[in-house]
Protein backbone atom coordinates (compact mmCIF):
# COMPACT_ATOMS: atom_id res chain seq x y z
CA UNK A 1 0.00 0.00 0.00
CA UNK A 2 2.85 2.38 0.74
CA UNK A 3 4.09 1.87 -2.81
CA UNK A 4 0.70 2.93 -4.14
CA UNK A 5 0.82 6.10 -2.08
CA UNK A 6 4.08 7.07 -3.75
CA UNK A 7 2.35 6.94 -7.12
CA UNK A 8 -0.56 9.21 -6.29
CA UNK A 9 -0.71 12.29 -8.50
CA UNK A 10 0.95 15.26 -6.84
CA UNK A 11 -1.18 18.25 -6.06
CA UNK A 12 -1.40 20.44 -9.14
CA UNK A 13 -3.25 23.56 -8.12
CA UNK A 14 -4.46 26.31 -10.42
CA UNK A 15 -3.31 29.53 -8.77
CA UNK A 16 -5.16 32.73 -9.60
CA UNK A 17 -4.30 35.98 -7.83
CA UNK A 18 -2.52 34.03 -5.10
CA UNK A 19 -5.43 31.68 -4.43
CA UNK A 20 -5.02 27.97 -5.17
CA UNK A 21 -7.82 25.90 -6.69
CA UNK A 22 -8.01 22.17 -7.17
CA UNK A 23 -10.37 22.27 -10.16
CA UNK A 24 -9.32 23.67 -13.52
CA UNK A 25 -12.88 23.78 -14.79
CA UNK A 26 -14.70 27.07 -14.27
CA UNK A 27 -18.40 27.16 -15.01
CA UNK A 28 -21.14 29.66 -15.65
CA UNK A 29 -24.64 29.64 -14.20
CA UNK A 30 -26.67 30.90 -17.19
CA UNK A 31 -29.26 29.12 -19.34
CA UNK A 32 -30.23 26.40 -16.86
CA UNK A 33 -33.84 25.30 -16.58
CA UNK A 34 -34.05 26.28 -12.92
CA UNK A 35 -31.94 26.84 -9.81
CA UNK A 36 -32.05 23.17 -8.80
CA UNK A 37 -30.59 22.11 -12.14
CA UNK A 38 -27.98 24.86 -11.79
CA UNK A 39 -27.01 23.53 -8.37
CA UNK A 40 -26.77 19.93 -9.54
CA UNK A 41 -24.73 20.76 -12.64
CA UNK A 42 -22.27 22.97 -10.74
CA UNK A 43 -21.89 20.25 -8.13
CA UNK A 44 -21.25 17.58 -10.79
CA UNK A 45 -18.70 19.79 -12.57
CA UNK A 46 -16.51 19.93 -9.47
CA UNK A 47 -15.87 23.60 -10.27
CA UNK A 48 -14.77 25.91 -7.48
CA UNK A 49 -14.91 29.15 -9.47
CA UNK A 50 -18.41 29.94 -10.71
CA UNK A 51 -19.42 32.92 -12.81
CA UNK A 52 -22.53 35.01 -12.27
CA UNK A 53 -24.02 38.06 -13.97
CA UNK A 54 -25.10 41.28 -12.27
CA UNK A 55 -28.54 42.60 -13.16
CA UNK A 56 -31.21 44.94 -11.90
CA UNK A 57 -33.32 43.44 -9.12
CA UNK A 58 -36.98 42.93 -9.96
CA UNK A 59 -38.79 45.43 -7.74
CA UNK A 60 -42.04 43.49 -7.68
CA UNK A 61 -40.63 40.17 -6.52
CA UNK A 62 -41.63 38.29 -3.42
CA UNK A 63 -39.08 38.57 -0.60
CA UNK A 64 -38.77 34.80 -0.36
CA UNK A 65 -38.15 34.11 -4.04
CA UNK A 66 -35.08 31.85 -4.31
CA UNK A 67 -31.83 33.48 -5.21
CA UNK A 68 -28.89 32.14 -7.23
CA UNK A 69 -26.47 32.75 -4.37
CA UNK A 70 -28.61 30.54 -2.13
CA UNK A 71 -27.76 27.53 -4.32
CA UNK A 72 -24.20 28.68 -5.12
CA UNK A 73 -23.22 30.06 -1.72
CA UNK A 74 -20.18 32.39 -1.70
CA UNK A 75 -18.99 30.63 1.45
CA UNK A 76 -18.47 27.48 -0.61
CA UNK A 77 -17.71 28.73 -4.12
CA UNK A 78 -15.45 31.45 -5.42
CA UNK A 79 -18.01 33.68 -7.15
CA UNK A 80 -16.69 35.29 -10.31
CA UNK A 81 -18.99 38.13 -11.41
CA UNK A 82 -18.86 38.91 -15.10
CA UNK A 83 -19.51 42.05 -17.11
CA UNK A 84 -21.54 40.28 -19.78
CA UNK A 85 -23.82 42.64 -21.62
CA UNK A 86 -21.40 45.57 -21.32
CA UNK A 87 -20.41 47.24 -24.58
CA UNK A 88 -18.37 50.10 -23.12
CA UNK A 89 -15.44 50.27 -20.71
CA UNK A 90 -17.47 52.57 -18.46
CA UNK A 91 -20.36 50.10 -18.07
CA UNK A 92 -17.95 47.23 -17.42
CA UNK A 93 -16.12 49.15 -14.70
CA UNK A 94 -19.43 50.19 -13.13
CA UNK A 95 -20.64 46.57 -13.14
CA UNK A 96 -17.43 45.41 -11.44
CA UNK A 97 -17.84 48.01 -8.72
CA UNK A 98 -21.42 46.88 -8.09
CA UNK A 99 -20.24 43.26 -8.03
CA UNK A 100 -17.54 44.03 -5.49
CA UNK A 101 -20.12 45.61 -3.18
CA UNK A 102 -22.48 42.68 -3.77
CA UNK A 103 -19.78 40.20 -2.77
CA UNK A 104 -18.57 42.05 0.33
CA UNK A 105 -15.43 43.45 -1.20
CA UNK A 106 -14.23 40.43 -3.19
CA UNK A 107 -12.34 41.91 -6.11
CA UNK A 108 -12.01 38.96 -8.50
CA UNK A 109 -13.93 39.75 -11.70
CA UNK A 110 -14.33 38.43 -15.20
CA UNK A 111 -14.00 41.40 -17.52
CA UNK A 112 -15.67 41.19 -20.90
CA UNK A 113 -16.42 44.20 -23.04
CA UNK A 114 -18.35 43.08 -26.06
CA UNK A 115 -18.10 44.42 -29.59
CA UNK A 116 -21.39 43.37 -31.14
CA UNK A 117 -24.33 41.11 -30.50
CA UNK A 118 -23.85 38.88 -33.49
CA UNK A 119 -20.34 37.67 -32.65
CA UNK A 120 -20.02 38.67 -28.98
CA UNK A 121 -16.36 39.18 -29.82
CA UNK A 122 -14.53 41.42 -27.39
CA UNK A 123 -14.09 45.11 -28.15
CA UNK A 124 -10.33 45.16 -27.64
CA UNK A 125 -9.67 48.91 -27.21
CA UNK A 126 -12.49 49.10 -24.65
CA UNK A 127 -11.27 45.92 -22.94
CA UNK A 128 -7.76 47.39 -22.56
CA UNK A 129 -9.18 50.64 -21.18
CA UNK A 130 -11.45 48.87 -18.66
CA UNK A 131 -8.67 46.49 -17.61
CA UNK A 132 -6.37 49.39 -16.84
CA UNK A 133 -9.01 51.21 -14.77
CA UNK A 134 -9.95 48.06 -12.85
CA UNK A 135 -6.36 47.01 -12.10
CA UNK A 136 -5.65 50.53 -10.83
CA UNK A 137 -8.76 50.29 -8.67
CA UNK A 138 -7.43 47.10 -7.02
CA UNK A 139 -9.48 44.49 -8.85
CA UNK A 140 -8.10 41.06 -9.77
CA UNK A 141 -9.08 40.96 -13.42
CA UNK A 142 -9.59 37.75 -15.37
CA UNK A 143 -10.05 39.02 -18.88
CA UNK A 144 -12.01 37.60 -21.80
CA UNK A 145 -10.18 38.44 -24.99
CA UNK A 146 -9.62 37.41 -28.59
CA UNK A 147 -7.01 34.80 -29.48
CA UNK A 148 -4.54 37.54 -30.51
CA UNK A 149 -1.19 36.89 -28.76
CA UNK A 150 -0.14 40.56 -28.90
CA UNK A 151 -3.31 41.70 -27.14
CA UNK A 152 -2.96 38.89 -24.61
CA UNK A 153 0.55 40.08 -23.78
CA UNK A 154 -0.65 43.68 -23.45
CA UNK A 155 -3.40 42.60 -21.03
CA UNK A 156 -0.85 40.74 -18.94
CA UNK A 157 1.39 43.85 -18.89
CA UNK A 158 -1.58 45.89 -17.65
CA UNK A 159 -1.76 43.51 -14.70
CA UNK A 160 -4.62 41.10 -15.45
CA UNK A 161 -4.39 37.98 -13.26
CA UNK A 162 -5.61 35.58 -15.97
CA UNK A 163 -5.86 35.81 -19.74
CA UNK A 164 -8.93 34.14 -21.19
CA UNK A 165 -8.92 33.89 -24.98
CA UNK A 166 -12.05 32.63 -26.68
CA UNK A 167 -11.89 29.22 -28.36
CA UNK A 168 -14.74 30.28 -30.65
CA UNK A 169 -17.66 32.71 -30.25
CA UNK A 170 -19.56 32.61 -26.93
CA UNK A 171 -22.27 29.96 -27.02
CA UNK A 172 -21.18 28.64 -30.44
CA UNK A 173 -19.87 25.27 -29.28
CA UNK A 174 -17.43 25.20 -32.19
CA UNK A 175 -14.33 24.22 -30.19
CA UNK A 176 -10.87 25.81 -30.50
CA UNK A 177 -10.66 27.50 -33.88
CA UNK A 178 -7.07 28.65 -33.69
CA UNK A 179 -5.00 26.24 -31.63
CA UNK A 180 -1.71 27.80 -32.66
CA UNK A 181 -2.68 31.25 -31.46
CA UNK A 182 -3.82 29.82 -28.13
CA UNK A 183 -0.52 27.95 -27.92
CA UNK A 184 1.44 31.14 -28.55
CA UNK A 185 -0.55 32.95 -25.85
CA UNK A 186 0.26 30.12 -23.41
CA UNK A 187 3.97 30.18 -24.29
CA UNK A 188 4.20 33.95 -23.77
CA UNK A 189 2.19 34.19 -20.57
CA UNK A 190 3.37 34.08 -17.00
CA UNK A 191 -0.19 34.29 -15.63
CA UNK A 192 -2.78 31.53 -16.11
CA UNK A 193 -4.34 31.21 -19.57
CA UNK A 194 -7.86 29.81 -19.67
CA UNK A 195 -9.94 29.11 -22.71
CA UNK A 196 -13.19 30.99 -22.19
CA UNK A 197 -16.12 30.48 -24.55
CA UNK A 198 -16.70 28.29 -27.56
CA UNK A 199 -16.20 24.85 -26.07
CA UNK A 200 -18.92 22.47 -27.29
CA UNK A 201 -18.19 19.07 -25.89
CA UNK A 202 -15.77 17.14 -23.70
CA UNK A 203 -13.10 16.61 -26.37
CA UNK A 204 -12.92 20.39 -26.96
CA UNK A 205 -12.13 20.89 -23.29
CA UNK A 206 -9.54 18.11 -23.37
CA UNK A 207 -7.86 19.65 -26.43
CA UNK A 208 -7.61 23.00 -24.66
CA UNK A 209 -5.98 21.37 -21.66
CA UNK A 210 -3.65 19.22 -23.81
CA UNK A 211 -2.41 22.42 -25.45
CA UNK A 212 -1.33 23.56 -22.00
CA UNK A 213 -4.18 25.85 -21.00
CA UNK A 214 -4.34 26.31 -17.25
CA UNK A 215 -8.09 25.92 -17.24
CA UNK A 216 -11.32 26.12 -19.19
CA UNK A 217 -14.36 28.29 -18.52
CA UNK A 218 -17.67 27.22 -20.02
CA UNK A 219 -21.39 27.65 -19.64
CA UNK A 220 -23.48 26.77 -22.69
CA UNK A 221 -21.74 23.45 -23.40
CA UNK A 222 -23.08 22.19 -20.08
CA UNK A 223 -26.35 24.11 -19.78
CA UNK A 224 -27.55 23.32 -23.31
CA UNK A 225 -26.61 19.64 -23.23
CA UNK A 226 -29.59 17.29 -23.25
CA UNK A 227 -28.52 16.17 -19.78
CA UNK A 228 -26.59 19.08 -18.24
CA UNK A 229 -25.68 17.27 -15.03
CA UNK A 230 -24.14 14.37 -16.92
CA UNK A 231 -22.30 16.74 -19.25
CA UNK A 232 -20.95 18.64 -16.24
CA UNK A 233 -19.37 15.39 -15.06
CA UNK A 234 -18.02 14.70 -18.56
CA UNK A 235 -16.40 18.14 -18.62
CA UNK A 236 -14.87 17.62 -15.19
CA UNK A 237 -13.31 14.37 -16.44
CA UNK A 238 -12.21 15.88 -19.77
CA UNK A 239 -10.43 18.78 -18.10
CA UNK A 240 -8.65 16.39 -15.74
CA UNK A 241 -7.74 13.99 -18.55
CA UNK A 242 -6.46 16.81 -20.76
CA UNK A 243 -4.41 18.25 -17.93
CA UNK A 244 -2.87 14.87 -17.13
CA UNK A 245 -2.10 14.24 -20.79
CA UNK A 246 -0.39 17.63 -21.00
CA UNK A 247 1.68 16.95 -17.87
CA UNK A 248 2.50 13.42 -19.06
CA UNK A 249 3.80 14.76 -22.38
CA UNK A 250 2.38 13.20 -25.51
CA UNK A 251 4.34 10.90 -27.85
CA UNK A 252 5.73 12.40 -31.05
CA UNK A 253 3.60 12.27 -34.17
CA UNK A 254 5.03 10.03 -36.91
CA UNK A 255 3.97 9.70 -40.45
CA UNK A 256 4.51 5.93 -40.58
CA UNK A 257 3.89 3.01 -38.26
CA UNK A 258 6.06 2.04 -35.33
CA UNK A 259 5.37 -1.50 -34.13
CA UNK A 260 4.45 -1.97 -30.50
CA UNK A 261 5.50 -5.65 -30.40
CA UNK A 262 9.13 -6.69 -30.93
CA UNK A 263 9.99 -7.42 -34.55
CA UNK A 264 12.56 -10.09 -33.54
CA UNK A 265 12.27 -13.70 -32.28
CA UNK A 266 9.14 -14.44 -34.22
CA UNK A 267 8.28 -18.21 -34.06
CA UNK A 268 8.45 -18.67 -37.84
CA UNK B 1 -43.89 66.48 0.92
CA UNK B 2 -44.13 64.02 -1.96
CA UNK B 3 -40.98 63.28 -3.86
CA UNK B 4 -39.83 61.05 -6.68
CA UNK B 5 -37.07 58.50 -6.99
CA UNK B 6 -35.76 56.81 -10.12
CA UNK B 7 -35.24 53.16 -9.20
CA UNK B 8 -33.86 50.79 -11.82
CA UNK B 9 -35.09 53.09 -14.54
CA UNK B 10 -38.62 53.38 -13.12
CA UNK B 11 -39.97 56.51 -11.46
CA UNK B 12 -41.66 55.96 -8.11
CA UNK B 13 -43.37 58.52 -5.84
CA UNK B 14 -43.13 58.53 -2.07
CA UNK B 15 -45.13 60.64 0.36
CA UNK B 16 -42.39 61.21 2.90
CA UNK B 17 -38.64 61.08 3.03
CA UNK B 18 -37.06 57.73 3.74
CA UNK B 19 -33.66 56.14 4.18
CA UNK B 20 -32.17 53.63 1.77
CA UNK B 21 -32.80 50.94 4.38
CA UNK B 22 -36.50 51.93 4.54
CA UNK B 23 -36.69 51.77 0.76
CA UNK B 24 -35.08 48.34 0.57
CA UNK B 25 -37.57 47.06 3.16
CA UNK B 26 -40.53 48.62 1.35
CA UNK B 27 -39.42 46.95 -1.87
CA UNK B 28 -39.23 43.61 -0.07
CA UNK B 29 -35.54 43.28 -0.89
CA UNK B 30 -34.12 43.43 2.64
CA UNK B 31 -33.44 39.68 2.85
CA UNK B 32 -31.44 39.71 -0.37
CA UNK B 33 -27.80 40.12 -1.21
CA UNK B 34 -27.79 43.39 -3.12
CA UNK B 35 -25.62 46.20 -4.29
CA UNK B 36 -26.93 49.72 -4.61
CA UNK B 37 -25.64 52.57 -6.69
CA UNK B 38 -26.91 56.00 -5.65
CA UNK B 39 -26.55 58.70 -8.30
CA UNK B 40 -23.80 56.71 -10.00
CA UNK B 41 -21.73 55.87 -6.92
CA UNK B 42 -21.68 52.64 -4.92
CA UNK B 43 -23.45 53.03 -1.60
CA UNK B 44 -21.84 50.67 0.95
CA UNK B 45 -24.34 48.46 2.77
CA UNK B 46 -23.27 49.89 6.13
CA UNK B 47 -24.57 53.30 5.03
CA UNK B 48 -28.13 52.28 4.07
CA UNK B 49 -29.64 53.24 7.42
CA UNK B 50 -28.07 56.68 7.68
CA UNK B 51 -28.54 57.68 4.03
CA UNK B 52 -31.71 59.71 3.50
CA UNK B 53 -33.00 59.86 -0.04
CA UNK B 54 -33.77 63.16 -1.73
CA UNK B 55 -36.17 64.12 -4.51
CA UNK B 56 -34.79 63.10 -7.90
CA UNK B 57 -32.24 60.59 -6.59
CA UNK B 58 -31.38 57.83 -9.01
CA UNK B 59 -30.82 54.33 -7.69
CA UNK B 60 -29.68 51.12 -9.28
CA UNK B 61 -30.40 48.04 -7.20
CA UNK B 62 -28.70 44.91 -8.50
CA UNK B 63 -28.20 41.29 -7.56
CA UNK B 64 -26.46 38.22 -8.95
CA UNK B 65 -28.23 36.05 -11.53
CA UNK B 66 -27.18 33.19 -13.76
CA UNK B 67 -24.57 34.06 -16.35
CA UNK B 68 -21.38 32.88 -17.98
Amino acid sequence: MTELAEHTTPADPLTIAGRAFESRLLVGTGKYRNLEQTRQAIEASGAEIVTVAVRRSNLGQSPDEPNLLDVIPPERYCILPNTAGCYTAKDAVRTCRMARELLDGAGLVKLEVLGDEKTLHPDIPATLEAAETLVNDGFDVMVYTSDDPIIARRLEQIGCVAIMPLAAPIGSGLGIQNKYNVLTIIENASVPVLVDAGVGTASDAAIAMELGCDGVLMNTAIAEARDPVRMAGAMRDAVRAGRNAFLAGRMPRRRYASASSPLTDLPF
Amino acid sequence: MAFRLHINGEEQSFDRSLSVLDLVERLGLHKRRLAIELNGDILPRAEYAQTTLADGDRLEIVHAIGGG
